[in-house]
């Protein structure tokens, strides 16, 4: 019986956790973080702008 | 040019009253070009915010509205050496995007209750064979269901929309067995939920799904990538024309804005950018990219000049005659008419193997509940079985099994130059047995080279730089041999005669021979009836420089290739038979024909196809645009005319042929790629149906065996990566687009506007 006990809050807490992925990955999507890949890549290599 | 441009119609308003524009850049390769371009325009007054896609390779722009004119924005770009052309993005392409991001949505959800119900059926197949209670399975069970339920019914709408519409119009398609599948396992695991049974196929039902959607995205990549490069051509070969305005004044506007009436002018050198009617001016034409006919055509008012033909010598101004009046043109659009009509639809490989799939698959359920009942099985454990069948045979592996290869494919033939317009034209070029070749800007370059064979050097680099000064053709192909790029300053263009300088105190001139004063001059040797000549004059030394089509560099060495892949070559030209006859003796083929009109070029495809035999088409004139379109496949150089453009189903970059080749080697790899993945998936399916129908697949086998077929085709389709560029036998192009258009010749922007034939602007 300890044993689902257990389970009384570790299946919430993990749904969360997956449901809390699943809304980040849709945000990031509508945040348009995912329209210009290639350029993303290239973007970080220029160090100019730290000076 | 001072004159005004006219862009209003591309520049859109943003709700916040700002103006925005979206352009098509071209010759950004790294990093450093986009900081170049973005901090460039932002030093402009009014411009709020400038962005570069890199993957798209376009450009949006947001200025303060009427704070700065936007051709002074394309104006920057170009001063940075950059050529930026005015976009307007298509409504269908903007579908496509929302499709797409559904699409990735859809994956999310999907993947995301995968996950879930995964974690929760891995305990509960655990603790079947331990000491799980009933009350602790029932539990995880309906926890799986309330996760896949809402999961399923917002993922699985791609499927069940699309098998709606085939429904509705009577047909089947691979969508109908998943939908059926999917919400009949879904139900079965619900009422053995409640019923406390030991099995539920959530899980399967999930991941069917989430795996079906991965090459549902993977195919809607391919389609979009291919889209938006086509459009950016389009745009990039939009053409402008000098429109007189009522006050007869000039302004540069875009050649789609122009209407029946207008008045327009054509400089030597430049495109006409319309069909009309010559009302002042006469000069000679070359319609080579009409007509493929090689030799200029003297015009004068009242005749007729097409869109796309080059004005050689003399200022026209025309009046722009109705869209299509020109007859060439009408006949050209009649014959596109029916060819892309009479076109059989070629069915695409993946729904063939879905229309032979759908109906044997509900057949076998069938038949497996039919056979359990009659075995004197329950109800219940008939309709278990027949779910289990059409859970175990839902194309997963199928669903993969092409999209994953035609991703892969795709990317190797952009990096070889081809740019595919039609999704499935990977499939076609690889059944194509007979290679049909236009001659003019197909199997020759686009523009003439000048034969410098014989001339002094020195005398040569002279003629070159004054040739930098001249719009003329001729001149532009004198010019390419200049070493240092610079023009004489002070040199004079006399329209129709040719470029005067002043040369180390004396008078240089390059031009006509009578511009030059040195008379008619035989040509030396024997008489060349396809040259056109040049000459240059200076200090008292004269050389004439004979100006010729000549074959692309690598031209022999794809033919030969690609007969010794067996496929058949034949050359059909509009040009003259004598200009036709040494370019098939150096190609080695018997089968050409010259003189052909577009009607006759249609003809010859058909009889090909009527011999059974497959023919790919590769043309760019006005007049093979219907042989294009009747022709199974087709690919066009980029140089193409425009209308020829839109009827191929690829395009290839730069001077060479080699992309020609390359795609029929990569299209041909993908292939044998797509077939073995396919029977890859018929495997599975043997294997796995028979287990099905005697009732022993546990929603543990069904998760493993989809899986495992899943991964198993997707390495196979990664394994058309591993062909290296070597392979296409002749010179190979691994070059980037960028480098393709930048590395010609002179300022990238002027280089590239060069070779993709927008001699209207500059």
């Amino acid at each position: 019986m300890r044993v689902v006990n257990v389970l009384i809050y570790l299946v919430p807490v993990a749904l969360a956790l997956g449901l809390m992925g699943l809304v980040a990955f849709l945000w990031s999507l509508k945040s348009g973080q995912y329209d210009d890949l290639d350029g993303d890549a290239v973007r970080i290599l220029p160090d100019d702008d730290i000076s | 040019m001072a004159e005004t441009i006219d862009l209003s119609t591309f520049v859109e308003r943003t709700p916040d009253g700002d103006s925005h524009i979206t352009l098509a850049v071209e010759g950004v390769g790294c990093a450093a070009c986009i900081r170049k371009i973005e901090s460039g325009l932002a030093k402009l007054p009014g411009v709020i915010d400038a962005r570069l896609n890199f993957t798209q390779k376009r450009l949006t722009v947001d200025w303060r509205a009427d704070a700065i004119d936007p051709a002074r924005i394309v104006k920057a770009i170009q001063d940075l050496g950059y050529g930026a052309y005015p976009f307007a993005p298509a409504r269908s392409e903007a579908a496509e995007d929302r499709r797409a991001k559904q699409l990735l949505r859809c994956l999310a959800v999907a993947g995301f209750a995968a996950m879930n119900v995964m974690l929760l059926s891995i305990s509960v197949w655990s603790g079947n064979g331990t000491d799980m209670t009933q009350e602790t399975r029932d539990l995880f069970h309906w926890l799986s269901a309330l996760i896949a339920l809402p999961a399923a019914a917002y993922a699985g709408q791609p499927f069940f929309q699309s098998a709606w519409l085939a429904l509705r119009s009577r047909q089947l398609n691979m969508d109908v067995p998943i939908t059926i599948g999917v919400s009949l396992a879904l139900c079965l695991s619900v009422y053995e939920t409640a019923s406390h049974a030991a099995h539920a196929y959530f899980d399967s039902a999930i991941m069917l799904l989430f795996f079906l959607l991965c090459g549902r995205y993977l195919d809607q990549m391919v389609r979009r990538r291919t889209k938006i490069f086509a459009a950016n051509l389009a745009s990039l070969k939009a053409e402008f024309a000098h429109r007189f305005d009522a006050d007869g004044e000039l302004v540069r506007v875009p050649a789609d804005a122009l209407r029946p009436g207008d008045r327009v002018l054509v400089r030597p050198g430049e495109r006409v950018c319309a069909d009309g009617t010559i009302i002042a001016g006469s000069s000679a034409v070359d319609e080579s990219l009409v007509t493929g006919e090689t030799a200029p055509r003297s015009v004068g008012a009242g005749a007729t000049v097409y869109a796309g033909s080059i004005n050689f010598s003399g200022a026209l101004t025309l009046r722009v005659d109705a869209a299509g009046s020109g007859t060439l043109v009408d006949e050209v659009e009649r014959l596109l008419d029916k060819a892309t009509q009479a076109k059989s639809r070629t069915v695409r490989l993946a729904d063939r193997a879905g229309r032979l799939y759908a109906p044997v698959v509900h057949a076998t359920a069938a038949l497996t509940a039919v056979g359990w009942l009659l075995a004197g099985a329950s109800l219940h454990d008939a309709i278990v079985t027949a779910i289990a069948v059409l859970i175990i045979t839902c194309p997963c592996a199928l669903a993969l099994a092409i999209p994953a290869v035609q991703v892969v494919a795709t990317g190797q033939l952009f990096r070889a130059g081809v740019i595919l317009n039609a999704g499935d034209a990977i499939e076609r070029i690889a059944e194509a047995d007979t290679v049909v070749f236009d001659k003019t800007g197909t199997l020759t370059l686009p523009e003439p080279r000048a034969d410098t064979a014989g001339i002094d050097p020195d005398l040569l680099e002279r003629a070159a730089r004054l040739a930098l000064s001249s719009r003329h053709p001729l001149a532009a192909a004198v010019a390419r041999h200049a070493r240092e790029r610079i023009p004489y300053p002070g040199a004079v263009e006399e329209p129709g005669a040719g470029v005067r300088a002043l040369i180390d105190g004396a008078e240089a001139r390059l031009g006509s021979a009578n511009f030059c004063g040195v008379g008619e001059l035989t040509p030396p040797g024997d008489a060349d009836t396809d040259a056109s000549y040049i000459v240059f004059c200076h200090a008292g030394r004269i050389a004439q420089i004979p100006i010729r089509q000549v074959l692309r560099p690598d031209a022999v060495a794809v033919t030969q290739a690609l007969t010794a892949r067996g496929l058949d070559l034949v050359v059909l030209s509009g040009d003259r038979p004598a200009a036709v006859r040494p370019v098939a003796s150096q190609l080695h083929t018997e089968k050409w024909r010259a003189g052909l009109t577009p009607a006759a070029k249609i003809a010859a495809v058909e009889r090909l196809k009527a011999e059974g035999r497959r023919p790919l088409m590769v043309g760019d004139g006005l007049n093979d645009a219907p042989a294009l379109a009747a022709a199974d496949v087709s690919i066009s150089p980029i140089t193409a005319a425009h209308l020829t453009q839109a009827h191929a189903d690829a395009l290839f970059l730069g001077e060479r042929l080699a992309p020609v080749l390359r795609a029929v080697v990569v299209a041909r790899q993908a292939r044998r790629l797509m077939k073995q993945n396919l029977a890859l998936a018929v495997i599975y399916n043997a294997l796995a149906v028979p287990i099905a129908i005697l009732g022993f697949v546990t929603p543990l086998i069904a998760a493993v065996a989809m899986s495992a077929s899943s991964i198993l085709v997707t390495l196979n389709a990664l394994r058309a990566r591993l062909t290296t560029p070597g392979d296409s036998g002749a010179g190979t192009v691994a070059v980037q687009i960028p480098a393709t258009l930048r590395d010609q010749a002179g300022t990238p922007s002027k280089a590239a506007a060069k070779s993709v034939g927008l001699e209207c602007v500059s």
